[in-house]
Order: structure tokens, then sequence, then C-alpha cells
């Protein structure tokens, strides 16, 4: 098993399905009276969260505690960080604490790779700027291979702002391992083609969701961020919702089996209508519950065993 | 999964039709010892324990014509050993329903030997429900207990050294069914 989770590019095939295999499990156990479990006793699980998240950090936290480890939460506002500490100096404490995870949410990209080279644990790269959310790609494909039976050939398009999408790039990297075929749709100003062909070759690019639409067996809305946009990249939100948003009429184009995704937060009326979003082909709160699943694989699969 | 039947150091205990009436036998004891397997759940723990619960429940209907639940434990992420090796993968935890509460649970499993797995199986019940009582059958008691730990049924006693190693074999999972004793020393 590998010791740090910091890119969805370091799981081969083999390895993320298990994962996958064992979030199933995980979620089976999900359904007891007693959720706990006594597997990760006396380990310690550090959430260092520079940058704000609701889902994601509770997410790990619930999966931390079903399997019975110490959490420690931080979070960057209250800590020693508003006083200037670096991350290498939070880095060397939480290491001097004895941690044997550090779950890392951080707003600059690498910030992952940099911490596992000052700490013993695993690090567990929980969003990292526009780089890579590799736990998020891995609840998304186990909710599509739990709604749709396969991971194999399925065509997924995501839409959106992938420029500023971590969750895209870890997306694109492990449907790819998986052997899914994933096409990217959004405004040219939003799409790097060149970063897409290098993470895979194989990535496809269109800038006409209609057109894409009656093909695909998944399609996967990314919120726009705007708070990572210093440029204008679209005219309006208007004509963005118009071109780039998932309403029912355009959602009637896909085919009869297709599901709808979105990590959340959601911005309603922009990337998604209410309408699509409560739908019964939308996934989204589905999404959550299974994240808790995965991220218990996960922590399992790292800390179980043998350091 | 089998080792090649040459090697010298090994010695099949239990042959195909031995196993059988060891199985038959075992579905016989559970039936005299509950008068009728009444309120009863078979419980195997992954992986070879499983299929056995299966033949004991099929067993126990082709004597009396009783059903008896028939379902899955996994015992991984409750052993105490899981920081000594590299990950092991989950297996199945299945209950039938209707559940365990208030039921006899006999859980049954391969080889009896330091008595952990077993102590991890009933920290795994122990979150799932709350049966009336708890059972052991196992095919194998190789001995070499570490824990206070018997079991209700045994199908062959196999006096061993700690050294040796108890292999069984089952059809569902390794193609026959022995059950093979080896690093024997000669």
């Amino acid at each position: 098993m590998i010791k740090h989770l910091r890119s969805a590019g370091d799981l081969d095939a083999a390895t993320a399905t298990l994962i996958l295999d064992t979030a199933g499990e995980m979620a089976a156990l999900a359904g007891r009276e007693v959720k706990k479990l006594p597997t990760l006793r006396g380990r310690t699980v550090v959430n260092l969260f520079y940058e704000d998240s609701t889902r994601t950090r509770i997410s790990f936290e619930a999966a931390a505690k079903r399997l019975s480890a110490d959490v420690i939460n931080f979070s960057a506002k209250g800590s020693s960080v508003s006083k200037g500490e670096s991350l290498k100096d939070t880095a060397l404490t939480l290491q001097a604490m004895g941690a044997d995870a550090v779950v890392i949410r951080h707003s600059a990209s690498g910030a992952p790779h940099r911490l596992s080279s000052w700490v013993d644990g695993s690090v567990i790269n929980a969003g990292d700027g526009t780089h890579e959310h590799p736990t998020q790609a891995l609840l998304d494909a186990y909710t599509m291979r739990s709604r749709l039976g396969r991971l194999a050939g399925l065509k997924v398009a995501i839409v959106g702002d992938v420029l500023h999408s971590r969750v895209a790039r870890s997306n694109i990297l492990l449907l790819t391992t998986l052997g899914a075929h994933v096409t990217l749709v959004g405004p040219p100003t939003l799409i790097p083609n060149d970063v897409a062909a290098a993470l895979s070759p194989a990535t496809k690019v269109s800038y006409d969701l209609d057109s894409v639409l009656p093909d695909m067996d998944v399609v996967m809305m990314l919120r726009v961020q705007t708070e990572r946009m210093q440029d204008s990249y679209f005219p309006s939100a208007r004509e963005y919702s118009r071109r780039y948003g998932l309403d029912l009429a355009r959602m009637r184009r896909l085919p009869e089996h297709a599901i709808v995704m979105h990590p959340g937060p959601m911005n309603r009326g922009m990337e998604i209508t209410p309408e699509v979003a409560d739908s019964s082909r939308s996934t989204i709160v589905e999404q959550v519950a299974n994240g808790v699943s995965a991220r218990m694989a996960v922590l399992y699969l790292l800390l179980g065993g043998k350091a | 999964m089998a080792s090649p039947r040459a090697d010298t150091t090994s010695k099949i205990i239990l042959g195909e039709s031995d196993l059988h009436r060891v199985v038959d036998r075992i579905a016989h004891q559970i039936l005299e010892k509950t008068s009728g397997a009444t309120g009863t759940v078979l419980l195997g723990i992954p992986t070879r324990g499983v299929p056995l619960a299966q033949r004991l429940a099929a067993r126990i209907h082709a004597f009396e014509d009783i059903d008896v639940p028939v379902g899955s434990l996994d015992i991984t992420l409750y052993r105490d050993d899981l920081r000594l090796h590299a990950t092991r993968a989950l297996g199945k935890t299945e209950l039938p329903g209707g559940g365990i509460d208030g039921r006899r649970v006999i859980l049954v499993d391969d080889v009896l030997f330091s008595g952990r797995t077993v102590r991890a199986a009933l920290d795994a019940l122990n979150d799932v429900g709350r049966p009336s009582s708890v059972q052991l059958a196992v095919l194998v008691d190789r001995g070499h207990r570490e824990l206070p730990i018997r079991a209700d049924y045994v199908g062959k006693n196999i006096p061993t050294s700690p050294a040796e190693s108890v292999r069984v074999s089952l059809t569902e999972v390794d193609g026959l069914d022995e059950v093979k004793l080896t690093g024997a020393e000669k």
C-alpha cells in the first residue's frame, strides 16, 4: 500500500480498485446501529485546514472517528498561523505531537508534497490550491460505480471551470486510470487544453455542451470558483449559465440512465438549476454520504497496517 | 492456492470424503445440541468459514428439512494484529434477514488456533446485534490457544507443533476439498 495520498496519480488501477472495494464494505457498515469500529484506536489524525471547508473537513472527521482514531482539528483561523507561523513550523509541531496522519487542505498547490517531507506520518491531500483533491475523485468514482455498475468504458463529461478545479484534475487522473473516458466541456477561457492533455492524452475537449450530452453516462458539473478568478473569464453569469449551465431542458438530452454529479458547494442557478440538483438523477447528496465511506477506506488502508 | 501434493513435508489429514463426513457430523451435532436448530443463525468468518457455514446449512436442510439462515461476519477491522502486517483487504459482512438479535449465533471457521480470530469475531458481533447465545464450530482445532476460548463443535482435533501450518482447502475457494498439515518434522 502507498504511504501518502497526495495525488490521484499516486494510485494505480489495482490500488484504486482496492480503495473503492474497501469503501463499499465501509458503506455497508454505515447502516448498522453501532457505526464505530475499533480499527484505528490509539492513532492520531490531524485535520490541518488552511482553507474554508465544510463537507470535506466534517467528512474526514466523521471517517476518522468512526474508525476510533483520535482527531485533532486545526484551522488556520485562530491558530498561530494568524501570527505568521510557517507551514514548516506547524508541520514540525504536529510531528512532535506524534500525528500518524495529516489531512491537509491548503490554498497553495503542492503544499501536501512539501508537508510529506517534513512529517513521518501519512499525508492525505484534502485539496491543494487548483492542483488536486484525490479523495473527492475517489468518492466520485465510487458513486459512479455504485450507480452505473462499472467504470471501464464510461463516458464522463466534466463541465465548467476546469481551469481552477482541483476536483477536475484528480478526476481526470483517476477516471483515466480506471478506464473511463473523460470529456472536458466549458468556455475556452476555462479549459486548460495543454494541462488536460498532459494529465491524460486521451482526454477530449469540447466547447459545446448540448452536442456532448446525448452520448454521456455521467455529467459532472463544477462550481464556478469566483474566489479564484482575478480576470473575467466570461462576459456575464447569465451568459455562462445559458451556455454551460445544466437545466431541465439540457438534462433531457442525456441518455435515460445518465447521472448528474456536483462536488459541492453549488451555485444554484449558475452552473446547475435547483430542479436538476434536486432531481432523482442527481447524486449530490449521495456523494456526501459516499465521501465518508471513501475516506474511511483511505484512512484504513494508509494507517491500518504496519507503519 | 493449494501447494503441490508432492511436497515431502506435508501430510493430508482429511481427504475429500473425510472432510464431507466431518461436515455431516458437525451438522448432526448442531441439530442435536440446539434441539433442531431453532432460532439459530450460522455466521461464517471469511474466507473459508463462509462456504463451510453454507455447507452446514445445506446438510442440515438435507437431514431435517430445516432452513437455517446463513451469513458472513468479517473480522478484519477488529483484529488485534493489524499493525503487525501490511493492510489487509476487507471481507464481506452479510447478516441474514431478521438479523441476529435474540438468536443463537454459531460462528463457523476453518481452523481454531490462537483464538484471536474468535475474540475479534465476538467483538464484531457485539457491534451488529445482541444474540441470545454464541457458539463456535470449527473444522479443525490445532491447539496452541492464547486466549480462554474453546469450540462447541470440532470437526477434527489435530495435534500440531507451533511451527507447522494447517491448510484447509475448500472447493468453493481453492478448487478441491482437503486438510493438509505442512512443515512437519519427519
